[in-house]
């Protein structure tokens, strides 16, 4: 992978998209525009999400072993409950790691 | 809103060499690029082995929010040269945006707008990069950080910036359908499955958006 082209081309998207409005361009976005955008968080990020916490080199790995699920869950409760990112984010963090080492110790012993 | 930034560019700058990036990429992507989900997916998408277009065309998809920034903030710059304006442009976050739009449309008023902007830039921006050039030493130097687990940080703040967003139907159905198309699609060439998943989803959001009650749509 050439890493100046990924900056470059990383940058350059980024840099036209804030100083879009600020050189004659027009000055509103379309309101079908404005909607769509309200969907992008959800809809990038969630896909990213679910490949990673369910699959496993392209299969399902839907097993009591798989940490990042547990972790993901617990993240997802905490920010749900209490609204606070860092804290979901370490809490699911700190489960995730647990459940990574517990988990294997836990069948080895039943 | 530094003590919001700080943790992420740590985290950004440990992890960027577990994604194949080196000390001086992962630095330079932090200051030229300068803009932090868009970063954390494309570490996450190099890991996975993406294609080079397919990140750019990603961080397009992700940073198009940046569009409306630019417009909310055009009348607020429109007084300032046109190198000002190039240069201030590199600044505009999420943060950014934020702090200046709250601060430009508040009854207060009387403020210079290129002083507070570029006081506002550079406080962020050196949150931004330090934080992410100590990211990158604690990563090359503490042996083995990048198996503590850190790696699912970032699937952990990609929940975390779902999960409130959820509050209504059509945005549960995007989700819905973003997680279910990129599972199906997941064996797709180019690693393309993401950008199918998250066009179709916007795509159910805004069908079942028109289909509701404005109201409900509109929170």
């Amino acid at each position: 992978m050439n890493t100046v082209l990924l900056l470059a081309g990383m940058a350059s998207v980024t840099y036209v998209l804030r100083v879009g409005f600020w050189f004659g361009a027009g000055d509103s976005l379309p309101v079908w525009f404005k909607r769509a955008l309200r969907y992008v968080p959800v809809a990038v990020l969630t896909a990213i999400i679910v490949p990673a916490v369910l699959l496993k080199d392209g299969a399902f790995d839907l097993d009591i072993h798989n940490a990042r699920l547990v972790g993901a869950l617990a993240t997802g409760l905490i920010v749900w409950r209490f609204n606070h990112l860092l804290a979901g984010i370490g809490g699911g963090l700190l489960v995730f790691v647990l459940w990574r080492w517990l988990s294997p110790l836990l069948t080895a012993w039943m | 809103m530094v003590v919001g930034i700080v943790p992420f560019g740590l985290i950004f700058g440990t992890l960027a060499s577990s994604a194949g990036l080196s000390p001086w990429a992962a630095l330079a992507m932090s200051a030229l690029v300068y803009a932090g989900s868009a970063q954390f997916i494309a570490i996450t998408l190099l890991a996975a082995g993406v294609g080079l277009p397919v990140i750019i065309a990603t961080t397009l998809v992700v940073n198009l929010r940046h569009l409306l920034y630019s417009a909310t903030m055009q009348p607020y710059v429109r007084e300032l040269s046109r190198p000002w304006r190039a240069f201030l442009g590199h600044f505009l976050t999420d943060e950014a945006f934020a702090v200046l739009y709250n601060r430009f449309s508040s009854p207060r008023g009387g403020v210079d707008h290129r002083r507070y902007y570029l006081g506002v830039a550079l406080t962020l921006y050196a949150a931004w990069t330090g934080s992410t050039a100590i990211g990158v030493l604690l990563g090359n130097v503490v042996p083995g950080i990048q198996h503590w687990g850190l790696e699912f940080a970032m699937v952990a703040s990609f929940v975390g910036i779902v999960v409130p967003q959820l509050k209504n139907r059509a945005q549960i159905a995007a989700a819905l359908t973003a997680g279910i198309v990129a599972l199906l699609a997941h064996g797709l060439p180019y690693q393309l499955g993401l950008m199918v998943a998250a066009l179709t989803a916007v795509a159910v959001g805004m069908m079942l958006e028109r289909t509701m009650a404005p109201a409900e749509g509109e929170t």
